[in-house]
């Protein structure tokens, strides 16, 4: 398969203020692939993501989106590359106001020209997918937090995007759901190619999606590997990053901790 | 989205072929996803609800890229042979299409709507609802007004247990930032108050009395009245909506849990801030409204300064201010336990905030009225 860098970052460097959360950050994710960003808690997984889809402004530093320089877009030509991309925000980001139902119809009205009863019928798709079927009357105030993002992934993929981004899919699941979690993302993955880039730090749902990974780290701000998860583990020179697929804890670093 | 280019949608896409007992047959060719579904959708049905056909038989040999829109149009050729009876079977599916539909269930699809509204209930089981919802928002609210005295109560007994750090905090929000508008109001109160009563009292010389008339009517009525609207609009959405907030997102649920009580820790301090500050807010709309009637007096009526505050001072007794700013004392522990009230009563998302921010003032204004003219009949009877 041709490899197509469908995201491409280089040099990006993102500020909270004065504090450097990333620094020196390049990287390419390409197309059709299932790419995690990974790294301990703090280490800026989610700001990365933020700043490719163009919530952070970064500092400086290049990000092209599908061919599309985006860190240099206004937020009228964002929002058409942003077309192409769907996002599942940690706690599903639903509206409140609307039900499951209106809430995966809402993109699919805007922005296709498909009757009422093709848009329901769509929906329930999309709900059935994700293992809903039956919720689409409910408010999200009245579903579970696994219900809630399983309804988000549905909304994410409403119209098929080309690039989804997950922050977190697994973060409070049950392991059953988050298990199906990733089967549907490797299914969607296979069947529709699309590009999968997910912020995760769930050991089992990497080995078993990822073909690919980068580790950002706290101390250096930048990546510190890039690769195949299972040959990181067992082949990683950097100690933290044995640590990290191994579940070891750096004895002096978490005294270090401590004495903090 | 899929198909970036968004391409015409070809002719060639699909091919309708008639048989002789009613029979078609669909051929589809290339990419069946979002960029095409609608269109094709609206013209095949146009085509085949002219005639509806007896059966219709879909080939997919030709299809490279089928996903849920184009399923959708299978589902949609479905739904127009089963309005009539008829049979719909799908030829030449390659496995990875095999796959798709079975995960997406397609046997199942659009058989009924899915997602039609619950039906409107009856006049009485809405009137019921209704009443029901009132009477237990009013238990809400009675055992919310029991728990503040209580709380309130043990503040005082027992000052130390008072968040003195929360309470200058609300204090300085309530109090200081909320200052410049009562001031600009107030202040403009005045100058139309005395601009146009003297366009009246000119005519019978009584210029003087515009002095009178602008201090009395501030200090007694529009001063607490005007500065408790302010406060109802400025302090008390905002402890609504805090409140309403914390609720959502567990942090009251999580003091509970603690062992504090919400109401001693939320709703304490936020009373004691507008009980404070809203009598002085009072005096400071007094003057200034009593500074805007001056201006007006001074360069309007060719009062000279010394004689319109020599009025203001004849007119006013202590009594007037002192009855002002009691009204507004109790006027500022109404707005906040409103306030604070309407933030515990949130349930579920932002559009519940937003609702209890809007019932915070609107409720408050109606109390403010109401007491005011409680406290109007008080004092007709005390005299």
């Amino acid at each position: 398969m041709e490899r197509n860098p469908i995201i491409k970052v280089r040099d990006l460097q993102v500020n909270y203020g004065d504090t450097v959360v990333l620094n020196n950050i390049s990287f390419d994710v390409f197309e059709g692939e299932i790419f995690v960003i990974l790294g301990g808690s703090g280490c800026g997984k989610s700001t990365l993501m933020k700043s490719i889809i163009g919530l952070i402004q970064p500092r400086s530093g290049q990000i092209r989106i599908d061919g599309h320089e985006v860190s240099r877009y206004d937020e009228k030509k964002l929002q058409t590359v942003l077309k192409k991309v769907g996002v599942l925000y940690q706690s599903g980001a639903l509206f409140g106001s609307m039900t499951i139902a209106e809430n995966v119809a809402l993109p699919v009205k805007e922005y296709t020209s498909l009757s009422k009863s093709s848009v329901d019928t769509l929906v329930e798709m999309k709900l059935g997918l994700v293992n809903l079927e039956g919720y689409g009357n409910h408010l999200p105030s009245e579903l579970s937090g696994g219900m809630k993002k399983r309804a988000g992934l549905a909304r994410a993929m409403a119209l098929n995007p080309k690039i989804l981004f997950f922050d977190e899919p697994s973060a409070g699941l049950d392991p059953i759901t988050s298990a199906e979690i990733d089967h549907l993302i490797m299914h969607l993955n296979r069947t529709l190619g699309t590009t999968m880039v997910i912020v995760s730090h769930e050991l089992q749902s990497i080995f078993s999606i990822a073909k690919r990974v980068i580790m950002l780290d706290k101390k250096s701000k930048g990546i510190i590997a890039e690769g195949d998860p299972a040959y990181l583990r067992d082949h990683s020179q950097n100690r933290f990053v044995k640590d990290f697929f191994n579940r070891k804890v750096d004895e002096s670093e978490s005294e270090q901790e401590k004495m903090n | 989205m899929r198909n970036g280019k968004n391409l015409p949608v070809d002719e060639r896409m699909y091919e309708v072929s008639r048989g002789r007992d009613g029979e078609v047959t669909v051929l589809f060719s290339g990419n069946m996803d979002s960029s095409v579904a609608g269109k094709v959708i609206r013209d095949l049905t146009a085509v085949l609800k002219k005639d509806p056909p007896q059966s219709i038989a879909v080939d997919l040999s030709q299809v490279s890229y089928l996903d849920e829109f184009g399923v959708l149009i299978l589902v949609e050729l479905k739904k127009i042979v089963s309005a009539e009876n008829g049979t719909f079977a799908l030829q030449n599916v390659s496995t990875t299409f095999q796959q798709t539909l079975s995960l997406l269930k397609f046997d199942s699809l659009g058989r009924k709507r899915p997602f039609s509204k619950a039906p409107r209930q009856g006049a009485f089981l809405r009137i019921g609802d209704a009443a029901l919802r009132y009477i237990s928002d009013l238990k809400d609210a009675i055992s919310f007004v029991g728990s503040v005295f209580l709380a309130m109560g043990q503040a005082f007994l027992n000052p130390r247990r008072i968040r003195i750090d929360d309470t200058l905090l609300y204090m300085q929000r309530v109090g200081v930032d909320g200052l410049p508008i009562v001031a600009l109001i107030s202040f403009l109160l005045g100058l139309i108050m005395a601009f146009m009563s003297s366009v009246q009292l000119q005519q019978f010389g009584a210029n003087i009395y515009v002095a009178s008339l602008v201090s009395l009517a501030m200090t007694r009525e529009l001063g607490p009245i005007m500065t408790a609207i302010i406060v109802a609009g400025r302090s008390g959405s905002s402890f609504a909506a805090e409140i309403g907030t914390m609720k959502i997102s567990e942090e009251v649920d999580a003091l509970f849990t603690m062992g504090f009580d919400p109401v001693r820790f939320l709703v304490v301090p936020k009373m004691l801030a507008a009980v404070i500050m809203v009598p002085i807010l009072i005096l400071f709309s007094d003057i200034f409204a009593i500074v805007g009637g001056m201006l007006v007096g001074v360069f309007m009526l060719d009062l000279t300064a010394g004689a319109y505050i020599d009025q203001t001072i004849k007119t006013l007794e202590l009594f007037d201010v002192f009855w002002g700013v009691l009204k507004g004392g109790v006027f500022a522990a109404l707005v906040a336990a409103i306030g604070c009230l309407r933030g515990f009563q949130v349930r579920g998302g932002a559009a519940s905030v937003g609702e209890a921010t809007t019932s915070a003032v609107v409720t408050s204004l109606f109390f403010i009225i109401f007491t005011d003219s409680m406290f109007s009949v008080i004092l007709r009877y005390w005299d």
